[in-house]
């Protein structure tokens, strides 16, 4: 059995670390995906980790056993997070036992399946009945920023339905990162294992790139041009009005598709513009994180 | 076709309530103007209802009751319907379009569309004090023809070369009743903002 150790911390930065391990897992090969010295996650580790899940099982044809974290904090936190139900679809684990009561939730999105336009519907309404004190409370957006927020929010799970055809995941949660940032700061994930940025732009713009057609110039053609492969006009506005919008809160916005990644980011962030020659890892994942405002902004 | 006379103006009408439609059409869950497949949805029942009229014909569509419309609804029911008029051989090349309760934020998604296909719309509703503007791309001299019309309501046609006595602003006027932004009788020659057409054919 091939042991993949899920490092300590997984986050928006260190998913590439557990999707190297996809290198080299073979055929009928039975993977063990270790959790146990999970010690922090975050929406883009959830869905890392979901995607990592279900593409050994796409490789192997067998699905991984999967680990539970051995901090009750983290693995409780996972339970919150709605993380359990979908992992169960790609990996067998025991879930572990839930602890406490359930209680009233301070999860802003929990994981959720994105398959159909109703599940689109579903995550708005959703986000926003719990968006609102975050959004104006914690981040001190004004009140404005729901809608807006959720307009991202349907944009960016609408990604995954019109290219990725496959489903994919969403989740949201905000976080005081007082050590790091000193503010708080919103994560927004969404992710698929569907064709990716390449697959889908390849039909119609490929030809015009020639040799230099790989995944970073099909993000680079959706992401700063906003070509799509629908030869209608109004496509391909999602991810700019995202941009815009992520752009405003001074916020971090990437996608990473194939071996590429692609990102908008401010000052207070140090990530690469463009990444080439990453672990591949199928489809794409879209980062975004919202800082809180500092009374400076105004 | 109705029975009024041959002053009034000859328009058929009809007032759509965007939600009444989402729910009828979509499904009863949706309160949101989200997601493409919603908005095609959407339009699709307004050019049926508007299959039924006769032409030409004001369609008013009552954003009043949408909470969020993203970018890709805006694209489906605001610059489609729009777009549809510049196709010579479609039925509603003769629709008039005035689209109402536009909320502060509908407006970045409609004015991003429109500007995406180079369109412009009659819009009313919330940080517009009751009145009527233009959204989108419009030259500043179409702006200036269009709110003289507007102003006044109705420019009975032989008065147009007195309100307009500069043939480049007729022309003008042409340019914005090609884009059904100004409807002119088509037996009396009349100009009538769209804003009045509301109330006479209500």
């Amino acid at each position: 059995m091939k042991v993949i150790e899920v490092p300590e911390t997984l986050d928006y930065r260190s998913g590439d670390r557990l999707v190297e391990a996809l290198d080299g897992v073979e055929s009928e090969q039975r993977c063990l995906l270790s959790a146990r010295h999970l010690r922090w996650i975050d929406p883009v580790g959830m869905i890392t980790l979901l995607g990592v899940g279900r593409e050994l099982k796409r490789r192997t044809g067998v699905a991984a056993l999967f680990q539970a974290p051995e901090s009750g904090q983290v693995s409780g936190y996972l339970g919150r997070m709605g993380f359990y139900q979908p992992a169960g679809e790609v990996m067998d684990f025991e879930a572990p036992r839930r602890r406490g009561g359930a209680g009233d939730s301070d999860v802003l999105l929990e994981l959720t399946r994105i398959g159909e336009n109703h599940d689109v519907h579903a995550v708005v309404e959703r986000v926003q009945e719990r968006a609102g004190a975050i959004l104006s409370r914690t981040l001190r957006y004004p009140p404005s920023a729901v809608i807006q927020f959720a307009v991202i929010l349907s944009e960016v799970c609408q990604n995954v339905l019109e290219h990725a055809e496959a489903p994919g995941w969403v989740a949201a949660q905000s976080y005081n990162w007082s050590r790091r940032l000193g503010r708080h700061v919103l994560i927004l994930a969404v992710g698929d294992l569907g064709r990716g940025f390449r697959g889908s732009l390849a039909s119609r713009h490929s030809g015009r790139f020639g040799e230099r057609w790989s995944d970073a110039t099909a993000l680079e053609a959706a992401f700063i041009h906003g070509l799509t492969r629908f030869p209608d006009q109004g496509r391909g506005q999602g991810i700019q009005q995202m941009r815009k919008q992520v752009r405003r809160w001074d916020g971090v916005i990437s996608v990473r598709s194939g071996t590429a990644r692609i990102a908008d980011v401010p000052d207070w962030e140090d990530l690469p513009p463009l990444e080439q020659d990453l672990p591949m890892f199928p489809g794409a994942q879209i980062t975004i994180l919202l800082p809180e405002r500092l009374p400076e902004d105004g | 076709m109705d029975s009024r006379g041959d002053g009034d103006p000859q328009l058929d009408a009809f007032a759509v309530d965007v939600r009444d439609l989402l729910d009828r059409n979509v499904a009863n869950l949706y309160s949101h103007l989200v997601t493409r497949p919603t908005g095609r949805a959407v339009r699709i029942a307004i050019e049926a209802q508007l299959g039924e009229l006769d032409l030409p014909a004001l369609s008013l569509v009552d954003l009043s009751s949408v909470s969020i419309l993203d970018f890709s609804c805006a694209d489906e029911v605001v610059a489609k319907l729009l777009l549809a008029r510049r196709d010579r051989v479609r039925p509603h090349r003769d629709v008039f379009f005035v689209f109402t309760g536009v909320k502060l934020h509908h407006r970045e998604p409609i004015l991003e569309v429109l500007a995406r296909h180079e369109l412009t719309a009659v819009a009313g509703g919330e940080g517009m004090g009751g009145a009527f503007e233009l959204l989108g791309a419009a030259a500043p001299r179409q702006v200036e023809v269009w709110t003289r019309v507007e102003r006044l309501g109705r420019v009975p046609a032989p008065r147009v070369e007195e309100v307009f006595p500069e043939l480049r602003e007729r022309r003008t006027v042409e340019e914005l009743v090609d884009r059904g932004l100004i409807f002119r009788h088509p037996l009396r020659g009349d100009l009538h903002a769209l804003r009045t057409l509301l109330k006479e054919t209500a």
